[in-house]
């Protein structure tokens, strides 16, 4: 197929659809409004149902009632307004039901702004809502990426029973790169057994429940989740490293922040400095283990998290270095996008620069 | 070949189409493109921009610090951008609309009579058009003729019609550089 030029939301409905997505249920908010848009005009073409909920909350507990019956479902929100939908996903996780949730980051906390942002990651990937549950998190970072993870969200959460959330951030969004469909291969999924679809007499109900009232059974649950975790972060931590064999600054970053830093490199090489990146593609599951890899080679004097927040991966980066090296943090906040040069000045100034 | 490219205006004066359109003749040429819009409660009156790259190679950021190019199409917009040109760069100045000159010496700056020629022309829509002809013109970044067929994809089949002027906007553009 031929390349469209789309913006990075319509991308994403459109990979939705592709995905066999035929549920969108939403309520608007910037900078996310052309994903509920798009899907309005594209759902009825495909016999989908699009809806917009009279809110957030309404939203999310129609994806929970049409994840519970077996379908594909989405909604996609900003900021303020995944905030709001965090009961229903805590109650989706409980209930191991698939579902993918989009969050197009804007500046926070409270309303914050409309600018782009990585100021959930805190929200992404510690659960979010109440409970021991995750989230598997992916976080593109140019439209294409979006597109293929989009459609991979939807198998992932199909084969583990969980929720899944596309995180990306107001530039990603907004911009419009070139897209090709039809790249991404099909994983394997299961039947859907457990849906809630009828049983036309023929077997016995499959009842769709986050309610355990009796400690051990609930404790039982949680080891089941617990397990399904191991087993993600065992098969789909992932990661693009760029740059990073025996470079002397490792930056770490994700999502649209992460091709900034890959100008930052650029300027490295023309100052004689070895700037490594390592973009976390999933942020949960972590890759703390190719960051601990890359972090400990000689070469490297310093390790970096360089953010849209005030820092919040840097935790993340910390743990997985383990004190091996010092671990530094820069970043901009509130809907502010620090140029390549600024990123570049900071990591120079904190680490001293080359050896 | 990089070319970085912000384009500056009011909303309702077509920057946003502008920059769209360079984009998707870059795509269409085979190149990588990428087009960032600010973004906001901006509507017409209000400032917009949009950055736009251009390059035979994969591009990392999408944002621009030094532009190879800045088209500004008022005064709020040249303040702004004027700046952010590369030395040795482009400025185009719509100086129907911004009376002053620009302030540095080290750069190329181009004065198109975006809305006179417009209104001469018989369709002060069609501004854009002619500062894209200047601008084309100038870099070579993309062929005329690309931005005409891209313009019938954004205009349908239905404003057909509007395609000799928008040709005519961007030759008379062409001619004032």
């Amino acid at each position: 197929m031929a390349k469209q030029l789309m913006k990075g939301n319509e991308a994403i409905a459109e990979a939705a659809i592709q995905a066999g997505c035929r549920h969108f249920f939403g309520y608007p908010i910037t900078p996310q409004n052309q994903i509920p848009e798009y899907m309005s005009r594209r759902m009825p073409q495909v016999s989908g149902c699009f809806l917009q909920a009279e809110s957030e909350i309404a939203a999310i507990n129609m994806v929970y009632g049409a994840a519970g019956a077996g379908a594909r479902v989405m909604t996609s929100s900003s900021s303020p307004g995944i905030a709001l939908k965090q009961e229903g996903i805590s109650y989706i996780a409980g209930a191991r039901l698939p579902a993918v949730i989009v969050n197009i980051v804007r500046g926070g906390p409270g309303l914050g702004g409309i600018q782009p942002a990585q100021s959930d990651y805190f929200q992404s990937t510690r659960g979010g809502g109440h409970g021991d549950y995750r989230t598997l998190v992916l976080a593109p970072a140019s439209v294409q990426e979006a597109v293929e993870l989009t459609q991979e969200a939807f198998d992932l959460a199909d084969i583990y029973r969980i929720p899944v959330i596309v995180l990306g951030d107001g530039m990603i969004g907004q911009m419009m790169e070139p897209v090709e469909f039809g790249k991404y291969k099909k994983r394997e999924v299961p039947d859907k057994e457990w849906a809630s679809t009828g049983t036309e007499g023929k077997r016995k109900p499959n009842i769709i429940n986050s309610l355990f009232i009796d400690p051990d059974d609930l404790e039982k649950e949680n080891i089941k989740l617990m397990n399904t975790y191991e087993e993600i972060a065992k098969n789909e931590t992932r990661a693009e490293i760029t740059n990073a064999e025996d470079c002397e600054i490792l930056i770490v970053a994700y999502g649209t922040t992460a091709r900034i830093v890959k100008n930052v490199i650029k300027i490295g090489e023309k100052n004689g400095v070895k700037i490594g990146l390592i973009r976390p593609i999933t942020l949960w599951p972590f890759p703390s283990e190719t960051i601990a890899k890359y972090a400990s080679q000689s070469s490297v004097n310093s390790v970096f998290s360089v953010e849209l927040s005030t820092g919040q991966m840097v935790d993340d980066v910390k743990i997985a270095v383990n004190g091996v090296k010092p671990v530094y943090f820069y970043g901009r906040t509130g809907g502010v996008v620090p140029l390549p040069e600024e990123i570049y000045e900071n990591v120079i100034k904190k680490t001293g620069g080359a050896k | 070949m990089t070319e970085k490219i912000i384009i500056a205006g009011f909303g309702g004066q077509g920057v946003m189409s502008l920059g769209q359109m360079i984009a998707y003749s870059g795509m269409t040429e085979g190149r990588e493109v990428s087009w960032l819009p600010s973004y906001g409660p901006e509507m017409r009156g209000g400032t917009a921009n949009c950055q736009v790259i251009v390059s035979d190679e994969p591009i990392a950021a999408p944002i621009i610090s030094e532009a190879d190019t800045v088209i500004a199409m008022n005064l709020p917009s040249l303040d702004k951008f004027e700046p952010r040109v590369k030395k040795g760069g482009n400025l185009f100045i719509n100086s129907s609309l911004i009376e002053r000159k620009a302030n540095r010496d080290d750069i190329n700056v181009h004065y198109i009579k975006a809305n006179e020629t417009a209104v001469e022309l018989g369709n002060s829509k069609v501004a854009g058009m002619v500062v894209m002809g200047a601008y084309i013109k100038t870099t070579n970044v993309v062929k005329a003729e690309t931005i005409i067929e891209s313009l019938k994809k954004v205009l349908g089949e239905k404003k057909l019609d509007l395609i000799p002027i928008n040709e005519k906007a961007v030759e008379e553009g062409s001619r004032q550089v």
